[in-house]
């Protein structure tokens, strides 16, 4: 038999074997983030950046006492930030946070009823960002030429919305996500709306360098067994968009020969 | 020139906040109980590195924001 190989995910210069990224958000402890984590295979994990709580515990666990950053990349996000001064003061933060760690996934949102990401407000952040030396993996919309103009800035990749954030639609519009595939020299990721295993083995079966979610699995009745899920998907997906999909064929086409039928 | 008994008043994390004239960034993470975590702290909307905690002396009507990781998507 032989075996299969695959290039690695390669972002911002550094090479990973998995090709989904996960979130942190929503899972009902750190054990639960931590199992669900590691039994997705992720390598790229993201978390937020918020205000301590003063007067607690100071001696309880921190998320990054669970999530190590030895061994996973971390990728900081700017979620809950609605203007470009904010994402950057975020990513700032974080970038101090992590000794000096320079990447960032950039989002900018545009009312908390959507979560649809500004995208006047991103790209003026990323051009910031982008200037003060941060790789920046962008959210954005599913909008080609939107897509296009963040890549030509510099972000080193693009991830355009399957459908809203948290709402597990999918991907409402696979055509555009193909077109910002076909098009971007950078990697493509489809990160907000992935709901099951199926829509992420879509995302990848349509050409997709990675997947990034989080409440698919956290929210799942069972985490872990939706992270192992995952996995699989993501891995099915790339294999079968690296297979060639046989063609559609508007007639059927018998699997058994023909000729030497009993009946023939 | 201030006494160590004066006061001054911060914005910490968006809250009234006193401290004692002629404190450190350091003397507040302390103060917290925060020495040694994993957090990041701004001051007036820049970044004080860890390495210059020590040396940042706050001052009357500095807006202070400590922040750490939490989960998220």
């Amino acid at each position: 038999m032989t075996s299969l190989t695959d290039t690695p995910f390669t972002v911002a210069g550094r090479d990973f074997s998995s090709r989904l990224l996960v979130g942190t958000g929503k899972y009902k402890d750190f054990d639960e983030t931590g199992a669900a984590i590691a039994q997705s295979g992720a390598e790229i994990v993201t978390f937020a950046v918020r205000r301590t709580n003063l007067g607690q515990d100071t001696e309880a666990p921190n998320l990054l006492d669970v999530i190590s950053p030895k061994r996973y990349t971390l990728l900081p996000n700017t979620a809950g930030c609605y203007t470009a001064k904010d994402a950057v003061r975020t990513c700032r933060l974080a970038r101090e946070l992590l000794d000096g760690h320079n990447l960032v996934k950039l989002e900018v949102l545009g009312d908390d009823t959507t979560l649809y990401p500004n995208v006047v407000e991103t790209l003026q952040a990323a051009e910031t960002l982008l200037a003060d030396g941060f790789d920046v993996m962008v959210y954005t919309s599913d909008d080609p030429i939107v897509a296009r103009e963040l890549e030509a800035m510099g972000c080193c990749a693009i991830m355009p919305l399957g459908s809203l954030i948290g709402s597990g639609h999918g991907i409402q519009n696979p055509h555009n996500v193909r077109l910002i595939i076909e098009q971007s020299q950078v990697p493509v990721l489809v990160d907000a709306g992935i709901g099951t295993a199926s829509d992420a083995a879509m995302a990848m079966e349509l050409g997709c360098d990675g997947v990034l979610l989080n409440s698919a699995i956290a929210h799942a009745r069972d985490p872990l067994r939706m992270a192992n899920a995952m996995k699989l998907a993501v891995q099915a997906g790339r294999d079968a968009f690296l297979s060639g999909r046989m063609p559609r064929r508007q007639t059927a086409d018998p699997s058994s020969p023909f000729a030497g039928r009993i009946n023939g | 020139m201030s006494t160590p008994d004066e006061l001054i008043q911060l914005t910490l994390n968006g809250d009234p906040h006193s401290l004692a004239a002629g404190a450190t960034a350091a003397d507040l993470v302390e103060e917290l109980g925060l020495s040694g975590r994993r957090i990041a702290v701004e001051i007036n909307e820049e970044i004080v590195p860890k390495s210059q905690l020590a040396d940042t002396r706050l001052a009357n009507g500095d807006h202070v924001e400590v922040v750490h990781a939490i989960g998220g998507g």
